[in-house]
């Protein structure tokens, strides 16, 4: 028996264990009684996801999903459950209508799963990247060039969603809350 | 760590080929960094018993062994010994994998640095992102422990602990951002070779300074360590955990100074670097050694400076470090910021493999002008910054001087009659 | 052997599912943001596949990947503050009891 490193298959292994993590974490989101639990199960899916960038060769991606969205998205969700119920309820999540819900996300997979069918995708690798060190130079470039406008639209939006988040979140003071 | 790999493969070992030889000496790699980190707590308790002591005059834990030595597995054997209490109604999965996730992401980022010219974990080319990422994971922790407690008190700790570290991870990032333009990548085994002509604390004093302050906030030790404050919320987000999971909570706060000290070495202070010494040339048992004991050197250097600190200073309140995080550091770091690179690229060399960059106007100025450039700038910055901040002190002082007593303060700089 | 551009397809296409259920059948609405996080993250891991079978020299499916993160966060941000706003108000976060302007 011989044991050969170059054929042994790491990436399908690691395509199936990420699956596990980002799909296994979706459905323990949407089927948690607990919603702490669904939030930390989100965080487990999100692990998965930045997983996936790691093996489609976007490293800097995996890396800023993981600060952005881990980080910082999850810390601000959990605030927000832990602001708004008292600790270790458990309560059934669902509303009355998930059953029509469930039957519509099944047949919403049904149907892209026909249409990725119907198309002769390339099976292989597909062709390499240029080395992963230029990548972040190119996206530089191409944020502070050809794509300077969606930049600067996004500069805005993230510092209108800032000044907005405050606003809405803050205590009201006691002479505005008179009027 | 190639050298070591070609020495395993020439020895014809059967099955042992390139990759195999690769994965052992990784495995052997990881598997030292990870015990010596945690091992590490040993000696960091150690020190620190005996040098707060030293500084409040007194002796610190003589008894166990001598000089103390052996206090810090007597305080484990009574760690491991306690009965594990798990309060009524909490929450045991996240309250059993909080303290497990803050060891995890204290562990985690020794993996992208090097210890030695050719040893380093991995050679990430985004190991600087890669370090707050995982940094960032420590909240979640605090957060899942102040939860799943089902008591206030722990809720409230998580909140302030929390809403600290968020706060100081803001400054702290620009820091790296600001090495990251100097260097031209975020590879930390490129930010170690950048500094063989001069070290960035030289460079760049005003951006280590906010890097250390962020970092021991980030840390949480003295003064920024209201989150364990034990006079005054019981243990913060840890209240309710005894024994080992306790014990997992010291271990991940130690190894987060050590890893903030190992941060600071690699990116201010050169690394594995010795100043007139070209250690990357040596050959290779010689270089190698030399180059991590200095990087060892300067870490314990920065672990005495953070255990000084503790040592002299007071604690902060949680709404004074929050106006000085958000009202002093943010706005400062990010003018650096834009001085940095504006120096950077007036100095930059250009290139022209990869992506074609012209040269910067000043680059005939060299490596030598770049460095004394950042240096003035940063000079500059902080004495304008330590104008306008006496000058804000002195008028705030005024006003309240005029309320209180009516009196009109003297103008500065003329001694009482 | 590589792994096929359909597998990513697939598994962006169950994600996407899954986050769907959840934005429809969830009472709370901290319980609908998770599910659109999901969405959203099935539509990235799409375009960061799509970019890496079909363009990988190209930066842009990155770019867009990077843009969709970013108003991901900007719209959680504005979102929870309006949780946490509600709930101080009506004392609930269950969409099915604010179903009134004023009460």
């Amino acid at each position: 028996m011989s044991f050969d490193p170059s054929q042994f298959p790491f990436m399908e292994i690691a395509f199936w264990v990420m699956t596990v993590l980002a799909l296994g974490g979706g459905i323990g989101v949407v089927a948690s009684k607990n919603l702490f639990h669904s939030a930390l199960f989100l965080i487990v899916s999100l692990f998965g996801v930045s997983g996936y960038y790691v093996l489609l060769s976007a490293g800097f991606l995996a890396v800023v999903q993981v600060m952005v969205y881990a980080g910082a998205i999850a810390v601000l969700i959990l605030f927000a459950i832990m602001f708004s119920r008292r600790p270790m309820e458990k309560v059934s999540q669902a509303n009355h209508q998930w059953w029509l819900a469930l039957l519509m996300a099944v047949l919403l997979f049904a149907v892209l799963v026909g249409i990725v069918g119907l198309v002769d995708w390339p099976t292989d690798g597909g062709p390499e990247p240029a080395a992963a060190a230029t990548t972040v130079q190119q996206l530089g470039v191409a944020f502070l060039g050809s794509y300077l406008i969606p930049f600067m639209v996004v500069s805005i939006l993230l510092s209108v969603a800032l000044i907005g988040a405050i606003m809405l979140a803050r205590e009201k003071l006691e002479a505005e809350e008179m009027n | 760590m190639q050298v070591i790999i070609d020495f395993l493969v020439s020895l014809n070992i059967p099955y042992v080929t390139e990759g195999v030889a690769r994965f052992i000496v990784l495995l052997v790699f990881a598997g030292v960094v990870a015990v010596a980190a945690p091992a590490g707590l040993i000696i960091l308790t150690w020190l620190e018993r005996k040098i707060i002591a030293r500084i409040q005059d007194r002796l610190g834990p003589n008894r166990a062994g001598p000089f103390g030595w052996l206090q810090a597995f007597a305080d484990m054997i009574k760690m491991f010994t306690k009965e594990d209490i798990t309060p009524a109604n909490a929450d045991r999965a996240s309250y059993n994998i909080a303290p497990g996730l803050a060891v995890f992401s204290s562990i985690m980022v020794f993996a992208v640095i090097p210890f030695a010219p050719g040893f380093a974990g991995t050679y990430m080319n985004v190991g600087l992102l890669y370090i707050i990422a995982i940094g960032g994971l420590g909240s979640i922790a605090i957060l899942m422990a102040g939860w799943s407690s089902n008591n206030k008190y722990s809720l409230l700790g998580a909140f302030r602990a929390v809403a600290m570290l968020l706060t100081y991870e803001v400054p702290m990032v620009m820091a790296l951002v600001i090495v990251a333009i100097a260097t031209g990548s975020m590879s930390l085994v490129a930010v170690t070779e950048a500094q063989g002509s001069m070290w960035y604390v030289v460079s760049m004093p005003l951006v280590f300074l906010i890097f250390f302050l962020s970092g021991v906030a980030e840390v949480g030790r003295s003064p920024f360590d209201l989150i364990e404050a034990e006079s005054e919320i019981i243990a913060g987000f840890h209240t309710e955990y005894s024994g080992i999971k306790f014990g997992l909570f010291m271990i991940a706060e130690y190894v987060h100074m050590f890893a903030l000290s190992f941060f600071a070495a690699v990116l201010f202070f050169g690394g594995w670097q010795i100043p007139f010494i070209n250690v990357a040339t040596l050959p290779f048992p010689i270089g190698s050694i030399l180059g991590f004991l200095s990087l060892i050197v300067k870490v314990f250097f920065f672990v005495f400076v953070m255990m000084w600190l503790r040592g002299t200073l007071p604690r902060f309140r949680i709404d004074q470090l929050l106006d000085f995080g958000w009202k002093f550091l943010v706005p400062l770091t990010l003018v650096l910021l834009i001085a940095s690179a504006f120096v950077v690229r007036l100095f930059s060399p250009g290139s022209s493999t990869g992506i074609p960059v012209a040269p910067g106007p000043l680059s005939g100025l060299g490596t030598a002008g770049e460095i004394i450039a950042l240096l003035i700038t940063n000079l500059v910055i902080a004495v304008l910054t330590m104008v306008m901040v006496a000058s804000a002190a002195r008028r705030s002082r005024n006003q309240a001087l005029r309320a209180v007593s009516g009196v009109e303060p003297m103008p500065a700089g003329q001694p009482g009659k | 052997m590589a792994i096929p551009l359909s597998y990513w397809l697939i598994v962006s296409a169950a994600l996407f599912s899954i986050g769907m259920y959840g934005a429809l059948s969830r009472k709370n609405a901290i319980g609908i943001l998770m599910g659109i996080e999901l969405i959203l993250n099935a539509v990235n891991i799409n375009l960061v596949a799509f970019w890496r079978y079909i363009a990988p020299n190209d930066v842009s499916g990155q770019i867009f990947a990077i843009i969709v993160i970013t108003v991901a966060a900007a719209e959680a941000a504005v979102g929870l503050a309006l949780v946490i706003a509600v709930v101080r108000r009506r004392h609930s976060a269950i969409v099915e009891e604010l179903d009134l302007l004023k009460q």
